[in-house]
């Protein structure tokens, strides 16, 4: 009975009581899922692609803020270091193209899946060898004063992350959109061989897929970085980003910030009204839950490509 | 090969589908018997016992319950570590509720609770496929996690949340859970457990279920259109490969490590136990075994290379170095043989058979 009350009553009570508190958990958890949109950009960009399911996405992130805060501390200016951290990612994709992605062509999802799990060690061991595992400060000057807004309380910071999170993906969507690079990839994830047969160079695309990707987790490690500190534990949001991901759909940019967003307020509203019945700390797993739930009546995610399936 | 089949001419169905159709097989695989119930227990130092074949049977029958349903039924699953501690958490609970209770039928009933709430998360298979299933299965994996570590009842109220596994012995004879236990008991215990259930598993799939599995695997809309039913064996999948995946908790927890905490279950696990399947070889027993081996065998061996070389390594180099060097092994596997270790050892047995003549 108590249990039932404290899921079905209280939290609604609560929320009649104070409705600007509930309008200020759902604007923080909106601004916290453009962070987990940013990380579930990049899965979507390689899988839209390539048809890879990146694993390494949260390494690259991680991979690309421990190079950038590393350039940094060895003295260079942000500038410089932020492009010399995209010559490194870009030069990254060319050696994941390379090495581990050509030879495994035409292989089954789940063996190229694996390869990207041996990726995420592989650069979880080599970022770290280089840069140490110590937990950097990453401060590059964004604002983190808490203002008002119309009676409610947001922190600066998350709304320049979602500033640049808005424009990341007008420029992405502008790149895909206006430019023959873009038209190319577009191409080339609706259909690789009608790509390959107008004369679309696929292992190019790869590269620049690659790159873009690692272009977006600098960014997203950057943002996150500044929030929290540069380390491990960064690798770990890709976990959060899945359940982005299958409820926006694996192939759709569009998909993948509103998954970001609902994943973002649900969970936040979740936690705030609804952890108490459950004995709290439910943020671990509400996500999946809600994806779970969520698929079972929409198995493509919000804006997936519908499933068509022929014998 | 060292022997051949040559002359050797089957005569009844029997004898063509049998697991080990030629004598010299059988022959081979009882040596290995022999070796892994007398000499091993023998020769073995304790610290070989406990540390490598204790877990290495355990992680390979951890990865025979993967594969059956990754391998055999076609279902990408991440949840594995939820289910061990499924596993683990019901023996520690039938164990302490019913002390009377014997260790094996402890074991079974906590491999069946396994397979009851691998049914409830299977069910979502049902729907979706492939990696939308593989995201799906993290849900059982962070909420049994948290279920574990939350609710007290699961560990008795001990305030550290790690317990310490109840004395327990098998059929009277000899103690193999607790501290008292000998690791010689352990071992064995734990040995007769996989190999019993590594038999069972390939006959299980050598059947009409085990077939079924593999249609699903294959084709799933056109097994349907030749009468198998989906839901069936879609479930049955979820529910023997938890079964198997929760006795390996709880031998993981009772016997190898002694104490049952959540956290030795997180998704580390279960993607350490993704990998055994996958480098062992998709759709093998065989490859299970291989597969754990070879991913219990590869960190140890790092650990010592360093000390060979001479040159004093310090201890953070050298996990990032083995990080870097296990990743490069992976990929370097799967570019290969992207059908793992089992697929190696079929290619080799072929070559062999003609050695030396090329054809």
């Amino acid at each position: 009975m108590e249990f039932l009350e404290a899921v079905f009553v209280t939290p609604f009570a609560s929320i009649a009581d104070n409705p600007e508190f509930l309008l200020e958990v759902i604007i923080g958890g909106l601004l916290t899922g453009v962070m987990y949109s940013l990380v579930a950009l990049g899965f979507v960009l390689i899988y839209k692609a390539s048809g890879v399911f990146n694993f390494a996405q949260g390494v690259m992130v991680l991979f690309a803020a421990l190079t950038f805060v590393g350039l940094i501390n060895l003295g260079m200016p942000v500038w410089l270091a932020f492009l010399a951290t995209i010559a490194v990612m870009v030069a990254l994709a060319f050696v994941i193209e390379r090495v581990v992605l050509r030879p495994l062509v035409n292989q089954e999802p789940i063996i190229l899946f694996m390869a990207t799990i041996g990726i995420t060690f592989f650069l979880n061991g080599f970022g770290q060898l280089v840069w140490g595992s110590d937990i950097k400060v990453l401060d590059i000057g964004i604002p983190k004063e808490p203002i008002i807004i119309g009676g409610i309380l947001i922190n600066e910071f998350d709304l320049v992350a979602a500033a640049v999170a808005g424009v990341l993906v007008a420029g992405l969507a502008v790149f895909f959109q206006k430019t023959t690079v873009g038209r190319a990839l577009r191409a080339v994830a609706d259909d690789h061989q009608a790509a390959l047969s107008v004369g679309i160079p696929l292992k190019t695309i790869w590269v620049i897929v690659w790159s873009v990707a690692g272009i977006v987790g600098l960014v997203t490690g950057i943002m996150w970085g500044s929030n929290l500190g540069v380390q491990f534990s960064l690798s770990l949001i890709a976990l959060k980003a899945l359940p982005v991901l299958i409820l926006g759909g694996f192939t759709s940019i569009p998909g993948a910030i509103v998954g970001g967003l609902i994943v973002g307020a649900g969970e936040k509203v979740a936690e705030v009204f609804w952890g108490p019945a459950f004995g709290g700390a439910i943020e671990d797993w509400f996500a999946y839950m809600l994806a779970l739930v969520f698929l079972l009546f929409r198995p493509q995610g919000l804006f997936g490509e519908r499933i068509i399936e022929r014998v | 090969m060292l022997y051949r089949e040559a002359g050797q001419f089957k005569t009844s169905y029997g004898a063509d589908q049998a697991i080990f159709a030629i004598p010299q097989d059988r022959v081979v695989f009882s040596l290995i018997l022999v070796i892994g119930f007398v000499v091993v227990p023998l020769v073995a130092s304790e610290y070989m016992l406990l540390t490598i074949m204790i877990p290495f049977l355990v992680f390979a029958l951890a990865a025979i319950g993967l594969n059956i349903l990754t391998g055999y039924a076609g279902q990408l699953s991440l949840g594995t570590g939820g289910f061990m501690a499924v596993g683990a958490f019901a023996a520690f609970k039938l164990a302490t509720s019913f002390p009377a209770l014997d260790v094996v039928p402890v074991f079974l009933l906590a491999g069946l609770v396994a397979a009851a709430v691998g049914v409830v998360f299977g069910l979502p298979s049902l729907r979706i496929k492939g990696f939308y299933l593989a995201v799906a299965t993290l849900a059982s994996q962070f909420f049994l996690i948290w279920m574990f570590n939350k609710f007290p009842w699961f560990f008795n109220y001990s305030p550290s949340g790690v317990i310490s596994a109840p004395p327990r012995s098998v059929f009277g004879i000899a103690a193999v859970t607790g501290a008292e236990a000998s690791p010689v008991a352990k071992y064995l215990f734990t040995l007769s457990f996989v190999g019993i259930l590594a038999l069972a598993a390939k006959n299980l799939i050598r059947g009409r279920i085990g077939r079924s599995w593999m249609a699903i695997r294959d084709m799933d809309i056109a097994a349907e259109i030749i009468g198998i039913k989906p839901l069936a064996a879609k479930l049955s999948a979820f529910a023997v490969s938890s079964f198997y995946v929760g006795i390996a908790g709880a031998l993981w927890a009772l016997v190898y490590t002694g104490s049952v905490e959540a956290l030795a279950f997180d998704i580390d696990r279960s993607f350490q136990i993704l990998f055994m399947v996958i480098i062992g070889g998709l759709g093998s027993i065989l490859g299970s075994f291989l597969g754990a081996a070879f991913i219990i065998l590869t960190p140890l061996f790092l650990d010592r290379a360093g000390l060979w070389f001479g040159f004093p390594v310090p201890v953070n180099v050298l996990t990032n170095l083995e990080n870097m060097i296990f990743g490069g092994l992976i990929v370097f596997f799967l570019i290969v043989e992207p059908r793992g270790l089992a697929r190696l050892w079929q290619i080799a047995k072929e070559k062999l058979r003609l050695w030396p003549f090329p054809h």
